[in-house]
């Protein structure tokens, strides 16, 4: 499943990263916890979080991750929306809680747990 | 002259729910005293509303009592806050309560007791002081700075609560005066794990919440007096002032 494909069935809205829609999703993974995140999350996956900070888009960059997924509509501050431009992070935002978010993915196929 | 004065420059009290009721201001100071520190912070979450009785408790004393609070960032970051006097700890208390929701539950997280000098209640806080603020750890820091304090990065070698736990590294840009290690890692696990961050000096607090927490771990400060201006210095490495983690 692609990030596109995602991003159309839970109609999310891109807030930036728009030319990486193709990449293919390997899974998912969600934690509010970055140290946790570099440690677990793994090369194309989606991650849901409620972290908006600007370290979020290191942590994608460093484990290659697909896209960032904001839950809740929360919006990436200005600074973490001009550094994941530079870096061609992709973020998307659920207006769903974390809880809804993940079981929709899950609903799609998404896991890590093969 | 200098000399190496012993420091703690975290110590809570019986006004953060998760601090024992005994951390009242006489025991406090009395084990300070106790364990011979020269300097301590009193650093309750998200508050400073005890400082100014455990300061009032050591007039007179041997030890210096720095006003301070460890404040939650939007990041559940633990930031110590420290200042060099009452007023300005609570200015950074106001600046705080703007930006904390909730309210305690005292049976879920613990009492939050004011105490005067003499160790007596003198009224609860009701501010839900274990939360979070609202605020950035990039605000944080710098409303920290604007009030010409120190802002210590709590306990960078525990999972929760900390800048590189919650952030996963520290981001070039905050401008921590000093990092703290816990009681749980030695200083050579410390500067081997956290290699990377050699440029910050590295201090060690005990983190206190019950009074045997106090004297278990301090950091020694190479100072002319025991004041917040010198161990400003010493976390600068300034006119020979510096500081050892012990």
């Amino acid at each position: 499943m692609t990030v596109r494909e995602i991003v159309e069935k839970l109609d999310l809205s891109t807030c930036c990263g728009g030319n990486k829609l193709e990449l293919e999703v390997t899974g998912g993974y969600a934690s509010d916890l970055m140290s946790d995140v570099i440690a677990n999350g793994k090369a194309g996956n989606v991650w849901v979080t409620m972290q908006v900070h600007v370290n979020i888009v290191a942590v994608a960059v460093l484990k290659e991750l697909a896209a960032i997924i904001l839950v809740q509509g929360r919006d990436p501050s200005p600074e973490t929306l001009e550094r994941a431009i530079d870096e061609q992070v992709t973020i998307l935002v659920c207006k769903l809680p974390a809880f809804e978010t993940i079981g929709k993915l899950y609903e799609l196929g998404i896991s890590n747990v093969k | 002259m200098l000399r190496y004065l012993r420091a703690d420059l975290h110590i809570h009290t019986c006004l953060s729910p998760c601090g024992d009721l005994k951390m009242s201001p006489q025991k406090i100071i009395a084990k300070v005293l106790e364990h011979k520190l020269h300097i301590i912070a009193i650093t309750d979450h998200n508050s400073a509303e005890n400082v100014h009785a455990v300061m009032k408790c050591a007039e007179g004393k041997k030890v210096v009592v720095l006003p301070g609070m460890e404040v939650c960032t939007r990041e559940e970051v633990h930031i110590l806050a420290i200042f060099e006097t009452e007023e300005l700890a609570l200015e950074l208390q106001s600046f705080v309560y703007d930006h904390l929701q909730g309210e305690n539950n005292p049976d879920v997280f613990g009492l939050q007791v004011i105490a005067n000098e003499f160790d007596e209640v003198e009224g609860y806080q009701n501010r839900l002081l274990i939360g979070a603020t609202d605020v950035s750890t990039e605000h944080i820091v710098g409303a920290i700075h604007q009030l010409h304090g120190l802002a210590i990065a709590s306990h960078i070698d525990r999972e929760s609560y900390s800048v590189i736990g919650q952030l996963g590294f520290i981001p070039e840009t905050l401008g921590f005066d000093a990092l703290e290690i816990s009681i749980n890692t030695n200083d050579e696990e410390a500067r081997k794990r956290f290699q990377e961050y050699s440029r910050y000096r590295f201090v060690r607090n005990s983190d206190a919440h019950y009074l045997d927490d106090i004297g278990k771990a301090m950091s020694e400060y190479l100072l002319e007096e025991p004041s917040f201006q010198e161990i400003m210095k010493a976390l600068r490495n300034e006119d020979g002032r510096m500081v050892r983690a012990t």
